[in-house]
């Protein structure tokens, strides 16, 4: 069938902020669904509250609404733009859901508008876990033993009835939010109620747990007429327990013979067949592993993370066939990108293997609880391929950017056999490193087998691994040995470590006999027919494809890309990364990406001119120079992951294009940067550079207390702290130093004030600067956490010249071209300096949106040898817009138990949302909308601070009261309050007895928390349980007074003012 | 061991050699499967051929025996980039290597078989020389150049006939080297089924009055069985319900006024897209050959077609008793079996 003719106007769904669960991989479905779009003519509407995607550009969609994604939103959208027709298995599981809300209220059939792909009804389905079950049975599918309940005492009979353990998993909720194993009743009693409540529709399946089974998914496509395809099989390393998106997988799968893998594709066929999905579908199956037993886990009717992986891992572009198929097109019409002569209609085999391993935030929040199970943790991803599973798996494992290279960790050399018996047992993070080493001290596959259940074939590939590693510590490198060691993937580096020979030195020798990197191209079809996608991954052992050959004499680029998405460097240096890449491409440049994330837009294989899949490792990215022979290569926009490569790119020869690398350090180096702002004249807090504890406890003392303690060469603030004490610096130092540190400590004044942050353009002369952001939050909380509002609010005239001034030398002194960050502190008595970054920040996005301002291609242009003055955008401040941008942090604490949810100098957020509006009122409304934080109007506030906050609560105590909330407070706040004419209610603190502070917030009757963090590291055990059972109800908790009073200004805002929309395509 | 492999057009692969040790001769072909090399080994239409799996880990669940089939390894030769040691399935009774030694089928591994393939994609499909010996360059390209693979079926057919009594309809199966899964889809259809020898004559099985007939997949090239496809067509004239597969499509196409032709490097792997024209549905097949139906007679028409290149993968014949399919159904194409069990009045349950 051709393309429906009466489809026009299509209005698209984004999936909003990243969190845990829902990362970029919306980015790179919901961008290559909107080109698609307009490739077939469409005029695209867009919605998305998140402004740091690459499908809220205007170059993507015609009409971009960065607005709160809610069914009111989406109304107005929608009378406003009159689309004839809604994307919504795009935007993962939150447009879903937004699409299934406003479909059940009958507004689309009043307007006209109707749902392409898959209708509503199969959603239904598929996501209602009766209907599910129910439809299985139709078509003889088996289901694990499981009921839907929506009371805890049904859901607990229920469990006795099928027996202990079980599964319980909340309806309607991303990455399994709020689910869990439950080994008793007791366990039952803590999961049960939280997944209710968690869930959209108030319901929970109760399962049997089938911990231990094979987990296998399926990735299939159907069209209209009823085609059906499967494009990938992808098996999980980690049997059934542990949540995929926290699973190693590979693609394909490896441990199915042939009659396994044909029942369970032909179940795939029969399961999208039977739902009659129109698009793209997600079936996970669970495989007893001793049988031909297998049961239907889930199925996502919708683009997922899975389908970004099968995407990256076929090189077969699922969003795409999924739009057009959404549009009428059969599977046999649209053609294969990859070949440009099959079609669409086939399955893609692949002749290599792909790895999966997740990135975890347990770097960041040192104290969460490491352990996996079904409730998803990891906050991004990265994809290895290989010739060999033992080379995926190294290159998965160097991608992460742990410094870690091999599988034999130093912190478990010294386990005895019977510690790793133990650790064996425990679920987390580390299980691939702790199985590596119980292998290596001689505890066998079927015992590591039966404690762990993961297959065999996964152990003695590991076992291989490792025992490679045994072989080369001999310390006779003989070619051949050199040569295997390669093919598994082994560096360089670990290679010299291991035989006791200089990174070097091995590279020497692997030249002198020629045991060199070739590159394999992704073809979807295991070189059946010839491809034209430049879509690249390195082996060793073959003949290379891809000729490192430019085309036309164009000069080649290389963008380093930012790897995983993690807490500090989300998906907006992806943004500027593929900015860059169409930046050098309008200048004519032939571009090469490198980078290994399967989530993205950069690695969609038409970005760039050749896509590298590859970990960013100075040897790998080496490898590549050494093919491609790049002209220069750029740095600034991948975030601290291409920042770190500058150091040995330089030493391959290779040219950094924009601020020169000593630049670079000038800006990171404190007694080089002190110099700097002396020489200028620019204020900073008073600062030291130390490297050990003592050094540190003496600069402090020096400086006087409280002073912030970082690392320097940071990211999102990693391992940053303000210290009150001589005792928190001890213990913080301890905590950084657990990595390996390269560059010194910095110990700084902490200087409270209002924070400021100036994002720039500068071509060496002039500077551009497209906005002022001034953040809500005082100094103290990390910019990335922080509320930030752009044009500023607040500042002076005279403190914004002061801050243009600042700019400008800096930006002169350090010899920028292209882009710096700098972050201000306003205080009573001037600005000073806290920050100066000469890269992208995660700001850019935004801040090109809201001003208009393409930040990233004026950077490339002037780091290309153009100037700012011939650009046509000016120089200096870019006059301040007349509408107000606010950009609000998103949090993950409910997925990850025991992280104190305290605002401070570490980062700690996933995501962002924008609101943006005529005022700041209706801007920051908005954007607390679009955070999801249910804004309430009225009810119960309850305030715990500490004393230097008494003060300042009793005033916001006041508002508050006026709004018609009751006010309820602990011992010593609760006192201060009356004294001061609040009527405050008094609740106990934990030591006081039942009901205390807890009962009072889990009971129901709390609405709203206050909670400013005492002093220092130390958990306050009560705040912390505060905090903690504030975020497990869903009850708003506010840590700082400054986010309390932005929360009141939004109260007010939505008590009495209308919300507009606005296109800012228009801007 | 290091081992060796020489294409006809002079390059050389070398490799480590696994499985038998023994030189041998064969047309390399390529197949792009992830998984099924137990079957496609003992596939008898894989008679005399050096097999280049293009999927890199090999051998990872090793080999149920009960899986073949047919009652041997019929490739000449194994080609892959890894054998993998590690081999884990709860069904597994020996290892690939050990299923090699077992046949004595001849084996290399650590060749870029990506390389390999699209060689082969490019130059056409070409024959090859394995060992693990000193070789003469020249001397194997000029022995390469003149070897051609010839009497496939009658090497791979049974000698004997074989009944497997059914509640069902009786289907004759003219054996030119069947797979056990095409006679498996009919047994639990519950049909009657007597396996021929490729060598029985038209008259001896319409003596046994089958209610229909299935011409088998099996090796090379059709052309070259002259006798068999005279066979074919008296076949074809009596009137019974037909079912033609793989090669015993091809047969019955040359017996009714089609032509063949050769592929460049030929249909094999498990990811084919067929579109059956009149249901407007693609389906993925499975399939294996080297020739295909070219120039189709008056007397049939085309009923589906490969997507990709738009050759000719099912026929129907005028008189609608003659159906024939160029891929292996299986999966979702199974329903070929079901239609042909209507076809000769029977019921699928039987």
């Amino acid at each position: 069938m051709p393309k429906h003719a009466d489809v026009k106007k299509v209005l698209v769904i984004g999936s909003g902020p990243i969190i845990i669960g829902q990362a970029a991989e919306f980015d790179y479905a919901g961008t290559q669904a909107c080109r698609t779009l307009k490739e077939e003519g469409m005029e695209v509407v867009l919605i998305n509250s998140n402004p740091a995607t690459i499908m809220t550009d205007k170059d993507i969609a015609d009409k971009v609404y960065i607005e709160p994604l809610t069914v009111e939103t989406l109304k107005k959208v929608i009378i406003a733009e009159k689309p004839d027709s809604i994307l919504p298995t795009l935007g993962g599981q939150t447009g879903l859901n937004l699409a299934m809300e406003i479909a059940e209220t009958g507004f689309l059939e009043e307007h006209n508008v109707k749902l392409l792909g898959t209708s509503p009804e199969v959603i239904h389905m598929a996501e209602d876990r009766q209907g599910f079950k129910d439809a299985m049975e139709d078509i003889n599918q088996p289901c694990i033993a499981s009921k839907v309940v929506e009371t805890y005492a049904d859901g607990l009979a229920f469990a006795y009835e099928i027996g202990f353990p079980v599964i319980i998993r909340p309806a309607y909720t991303l990455g399994g939010t709020g689910g869990g194993i439950a080994n008793n009743e007791e366990e039952f009693s803590q999961i049960a109620p939280h997944g209710l409540r968690l869930s959209r529709v108030g319901q929970i399946l109760v399962e049997k747990c089938i911990a231990g089974w094979k987990e296998i998914e399926f990735e299939a496509m159907r069209d209209s007429s009823g085609s059906a395809i499967t494009i990938c099989s992808m098996e999980n390393l980690d049997p059934v327990g542990v949540h995929t998106g926290d699973s190693i997988v590979v693609a394909p799968a490896q441990t199915l013979a042939t009659k396994e893998f044909n029942m369970l594709r032909e179940a795939a066929l029969k399961i999208i067949n039977k739902l009659g999905v129109e698009g793209g579908c997600n079936i996970q199956f669970a495989l007893e592993p001793n049988s031909f037993e297998y049961a239907v886990i889930e199925v996502n009717p919708r683009l997922s993370r899975s389908s970004a992986l099968a995407s990256k891992a076929t090189g077969y572009p699922i969003a795409k066939v999924a739009t057009r198929i959404a549009l009428g097109y059969n599977l046999d019409e649209i053609k294969n990108a990859v070949t440009g002569k099959t079609y669409a209609g086939f399955e893609p085999t692949i002749d290599y293997i792909v790895a999966k391993f997740p990135k975890w935030p347990f770097d960041k929040f040192v104290t969460a609880e490491r352990k996996l199970g079904t409730q998803m943790k990891a906050t991004g991803e990265v994809m290895s391929i290989g010739t060999c599973f033992e080379s995926a798996l190294l290159k998965a494992v160097r991608s992460l950017e742990l410094n870690i290279f091999s599988l034999d960790l130093p912190q478990y050399q010294s386990f005895s056999k019977e510690m790793l018996y133990e650790e064996l047992k425990k679920i987390d993070d580390m299980r691939l490193f702790v199985v590596a080493q119980a292998l290596l001290k001689g505890i066998t596959v079927e015992e590591i087998h039966s404690i762990t259940k993961i297959d065999n074939w996964f152990l003695t590939k590991i076992k291989s691994v490792v025992d490679l590693g045994v072989e080369l510590k001999k310390g006779n490198l003989t070619p051949e040995l050199l040569n295997k060691a390669k093919i598994y993937g082994y560096t360089d580096k670990v290679i010299g470590e291991y035989v006791g020979m200089d990174a070097k030195a091995v590279k020497e020798m692997r030249k002198a006999n020629s045991i060199m990197p070739a590159y394999k191209m992704v073809d979807t079809c295991a070189a059946e027919f010839e491809a034209v996608t430049p879509y690249y991954y390195s082996c060793y052992g073959s003949e290379n494809e891809s000729t490192g050959e430019t085309k036309a004499d164009r000069k080649k680029i290389m963008v380093l890309g930012s790897g995983p998405i993690r807490i500090g460097q989300g998906i907006e240096f992806d943004y500027c990364s593929v900015h860059c890449v169409w930046a050098l491409k309008s200048l004519g440049y032939e571009t090469i990406i490198v980078n290994n994330n399967p989530e993205t837009v950069s690695t969609d294989f038409d970005i760039a001119d050749k896509l590298y899949f590859e970990p960013l490792t100075p040897e790998d990215v080496e490898n590549i120079v050494d093919l491609e022979q790049p002209y220069g290569a750029i740095v600034q926009f991948g975030g601290q992951t291409a920042i770190k490569l500058t150091k040995a790119l330089k030493e391959m020869g290779v040219k950094i294009l924009g601020t020169k690398a000593e630049d670079v350090d000038r800006a990171e180096d404190r007694e080089l940067f002190d110099e700097i702002l002396e020489a200028n004249n620019i204020p900073r807090p008073a600062g030291r550079t130390v490297f050990t504890c003592e050094e540190a406890i003496a600069a402090a003392n020096e400086i006087g207390y409280p002073v912030l303690v970082r690392p320097s060469y940071v990211l999102g603030g990693q391992g940053m702290e303000i210290a009150y004490n001589d005792r928190d610096i001890t213990v913080y130092m301890e905590i950084i130093n657990r990595s390996v540190q390269e560059h010194p400590i910095l110990v700084d004044k902490y200087v409270i004030g209002k924070e400021v942050e100036v994002d720039a353009v500068c071509d060496g002369k002039d500077i551009l600067i497209p906005g002022i952001m001034e953040h809500v939050e005082r100094t103290g909380v990390h910019s990335g956490d922080s509320i930030s509002v752009y044009p500023t609010q607040t500042i002076t005239k005279k403190d914004i010249d002061t801050i243009i001034d600042y700019t400008e030398k800096l930006a002169r002194a350090l010899n920028v071209v292209g882009l710096i960050n700098i972050q201000f502190i306003v205080a009573p008595d001037g600005v000073y300096i806290i920050e100066v970054n000469p890269r992208s920040s995660r700001t850019v996005p935004y801040i090109s949106k809201v001003t208009n301002v393409p930040i990233v291609k004026l950077a490339v242009r002037a780091m290309m040898g153009e100037k700012l003055c011939d650009m046509g955008y000016g120089t200096g401040l870019n006059p301040a817009a007349d509408y107000v941008a606010v950009k609000m942090p998103v949090f993950s604490f409910e997925k990850l138990h025991d992280v104190d949810t305290s605002l401070g100098p570490e980062m700690k957020s996933t995501g962002e949302v924008l609101g943006i509006a005529p005022t700041f009122h209706e801007a920051l409304y908005k954007s607390f909308v679009g955070s999801n934080m249910k804004i309430p109007t009225e009810g119960n506030l309850l305030i715990t601070v500490r004393d230097t906050d008494k003060e300042e609560v009793c005033s916001l105590a006041k508002e508050f009261e006026k709004h018609g909330f009751r006010i309820y407070a602990t011992g010593g706040t609760c006192q201060y309050l009356v004294d001061n004419g609040v009527s405050a209610k008094k609740v106990n603190k934990i030591a006081e007895g039942a009901p205390d502070i807890l009962d009072f917030i889990s009971g129901g009757g709390c609405d709203l928390v206050i909670n400013t963090p005492t002093k220092g590291r130390v958990h306050n055990r009560d705040g912390f349980k505060i905090r903690r059972t504030s975020v497990e109800r869903s009850i708003p908790c506010l840590t700082s007074l400054d986010t309390a009073k932005a929360l009141l200004n939004s109260i007010e805002q939505k008590e009495t003012g209308e919300v507009g929309i606005i296109d800012i395509s228009t801007l | 061991m290091k081992a060796y492999l020489i294409l006809e057009d002079g390059s050389v692969y070398e490799g480590k050699s696994i499985g038998a040790v023994r030189d041998c001769t064969c047309e390399i072909v390529v197949n792009t499967s992830v998984v099924g090399y137990v079957e496609t080994l003992s596939d008898p239409s894989y008679y005399g051929q050096g097999v280049v799996l293009t999927y890199p880990i090999i051998g990872s669940y090793g080999v149920n025996l009960s899986d073949m089939e047919s009652e041997r390894i019929w490739a000449k030769c194994l080609i892959v980039r890894e054998l993998s040691e590690a081999a884990s399935n709860f069904r597994m009774e020996i290892t690939l290597s050990d299923y090699l030694c077992r046949y004595g089928v001849t084996g290399i591994e650590g060749i870029d078989t990506r390389a390999l393939a699209s060689k082969l994609r490019d130059k056409g499909s070409m024959a090859g020389f394995v060992t693990t010996s000193y070789f003469e360059k020249d001397e194997v390209i000029a022995k390469l150049k003149e070897y051609k693979a010839k009497n496939g079926v009658k090497a791979v057919t049974s000698v004997s006939c074989r009944h497997i009594p059914g509640k069902g309809k009786k289907v004759a199966v003219l054996d030119c080297g069947v797979k056990n899964s095409v006679i498996g889809k009919l047994t639990e259809r519950g049909m009657d089924v007597t396996v021929y020898p490729a060598v029985t004559s038209a008259e001896e099985i319409l003596r046994d009055k089958p209610d229909g007939i299935v011409i088998s997949n099996g090796p090379g090239n059709p052309e070259e069985n002259a006798e068999l496809i005279k066979e074919v067509g008296k076949l074809a004239e009596a009137g019974i319900p037909m079912l033609g597969l793989e090669l015993g499509h091809q047969l019955i196409a040359l017996a009714t006024g089609s032509t063949v032709k050769k592929l460049g490097h030929g249909h094999r792997g498990s990811n084919y897209p067929v579109k059956f024209i009149e249901k407007n549905i693609v389906y993925i097949t499975s399939q294996n050959h080297g020739y295909v139906v070219d120039n189709v007679s008056d007397k049939a028409e085309v009923i589906c077609v490969n997507i990709n290149d738009a050759s000719v993968e099912g026929l129907r014949y005028t008189d609608k008793s003659i159906v024939s399919y160029q891929f292996a159904p299986g999966a979702e194409t199974s329903f070929v079996y079901d239609e042909f069990v209507l076809m000769m009045g029977g019921s699928a349950n039987a």
